[in-house]
């Protein structure tokens, strides 16, 4: 799949209002050219129900719902039944949440939904933090990340959604990023060909909430798979693959590059860099081995 | 592909607040930029690498995958800048006269 494969179509008009350089509208893009004209979308309260604008006008060409905050599954549960009343069972059913919608306030309904095995697509793009209300900390932010809540840096490692995705057995789950469309562009083809729950995350380096210059919006997240800070992997019904860079380092073929090039852009990790910090970067150093020891596991377990 | 949207039933628009597909739903965003995005063509490789990763989708991919900048709603955020590989792109100040200007605005059409 290259660039040139993707189709023309474009599903987020021009003219919203995100942010210059918003990881979110750059992956909306990616994931409407792979759904296409026929999908219909849930939003709860997100950046994304600022960039979808106001009435009378949206940003969106396809159908979207918003609902409130701990809702979207359950919403698009409802949407879902509701087309297949009508004998319609085609529609492409795509929840579109923070990490706040779906990590913390949303878990409920997505851990519902995803246990009754609902057919839909429900994507996180996680910007590791709740950015649409002036950079709170998540479940996502991680450890050391400073946000307006955690002012000093955060003293808990973030969870792993996708990992707890996993164990609801369901027949997809894939984490992605921005930086890396035509993979993200195949994830999604791929869930959409697939009936059932399917689970997709999103790494959306946030340039206001990480705070660094809006034109490295791609290059945060490319840093971010090659430091290791995060992976690019699918697991097909129990059959885990990684892919991208992500794949060479789990092989052992390329080596991750070191944490401190990844973190040293962005404001959100600035405090880490001075003296007396050393203590916390060795914890994040140290944990990134974890995840990744655990990665290899569990790959060579789901095979 | 808006047409085909605006041709559904309206007969609900009274009774119920139902949003319509609209570019430039927060308005002309070209208005917000403060650096400006211009594109050598004689470098560009089409490559659409900077179409793939504009944000706002304002980089327009033409017939055999020529690029524009659509200055009406690029906000000037420079990622088109950063991830062109061949150095095509370069930002300006917002209304400052720039090396190559007559030179690029020729090659636009
Ligand atoms: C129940 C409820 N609590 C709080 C809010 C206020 N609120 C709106 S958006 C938002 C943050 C959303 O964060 P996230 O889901 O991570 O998406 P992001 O803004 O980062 O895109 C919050 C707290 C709300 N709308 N509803
Ligand atoms: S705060 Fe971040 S995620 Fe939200 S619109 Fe701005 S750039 Fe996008
Ligand atoms: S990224 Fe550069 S070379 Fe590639 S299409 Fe855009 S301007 Fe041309
Ligand atoms: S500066 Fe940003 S918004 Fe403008 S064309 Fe380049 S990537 Fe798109």
């Amino acid at each position: 799949m290259a660039i040139k494969d993707l189709p023309k179509d474009e599903y987020l008009l021009k003219g919203n209002a995100a942010c210059p350089g918003c990881p979110a509208s750059q992956a909306l893009r990616v994931v409407l050219k792979a759904l296409g004209q026929n999908t219909t979308m849930v939003v709860p309260a997100c950046c994304t129900a600022v960039i979808q604008g106001i009435y009378p006008k949206s940003a969106f060409n396809v159908p979207l719902m918003n609902i409130a905050f701990e809702a979207a599954a359950a919403c698009a549960s409802g949407i879902k039944a509701g087309y297949k009343a009508q004998g319609n069972d085609d529609t492409n059913v795509l929840v579109w949440a923070g990490d706040g919608g779906s990590y913390d306030i949303g878990f409920q309904a997505l851990s519902g939904a995803a246990e009754r095995g609902t057919d839909m697509i429900f994507i996180c793009y996680n910007n590791q933090m709740y950015s649409n209300t002036g950079v709170q900390r998540s479940g996502a932010t991680p450890y050391g990340a400073s946000t307006t809540t955690t002012w000093t840096g955060k003293l808990e490692h973030n969870k792993d959604l996708s990992e707890i995705m996993i164990a609801h057995h369901i027949p997809y789950v894939a984490s992605a990023c921005v930086s890396y469309p035509e993979d993200l562009y195949a994830k999604v083809q791929k869930a959409k060909s697939i009936r059932g729950f399917k689970f997709i995350e999103i790494l959306a380096p946030c340039p206001p909430g990480w705070r660094f210059p809006m034109e490295s919006m791609v290059e945060q997240g490319r840093l971010a798979v090659e430091s290791g800070m995060w992976a690019l992997y699918e697991v097909e019904n129990d059959k885990m693959t990684f892919t991208g860079p992500s794949k060479g380092i789990l092989e052992g073929l390329r080596q991750r590059k070191p944490v401190v090039e990844y973190m040293k852009a962005q404001g959100r990790f600035s405090h880490l860099f001075k003296p007396g910090n050393e203590g916390k970067m060795k914890i994040i150093e140290q944990h990134l081995d974890v995840v990744w020891d655990r990665y290899r596991k569990q790959s060579s377990c789901l095979k | 592909m808006i047409s085909k949207v605006e041709k559904r039933d309206r007969s609900m628009d009274k009774r119920t607040t139902i949003s319509r597909p609209t570019e430039g739903a927060a308005g002309k965003t070209g208005s917000w930029r403060d650096q400006k995005p211009v594109l050598d063509q004689k470098k560009c490789k089409k490559c659409l690498r900077c179409w793939i990763f504009c944000p706002e989708g304002a980089i327009v991919r033409k017939e055999g995958d020529a690029v524009e900048i659509d200055y009406e709603y690029c906000k000037g955020c420079g990622v088109c800048m950063k991830e062109c590989p061949f150095k095509a792109i370069i930002m300006v100040r917002e209304g400052e006269v720039y090396e190559n200007q007559e030179e690029c605005a020729k090659e636009e059409p």
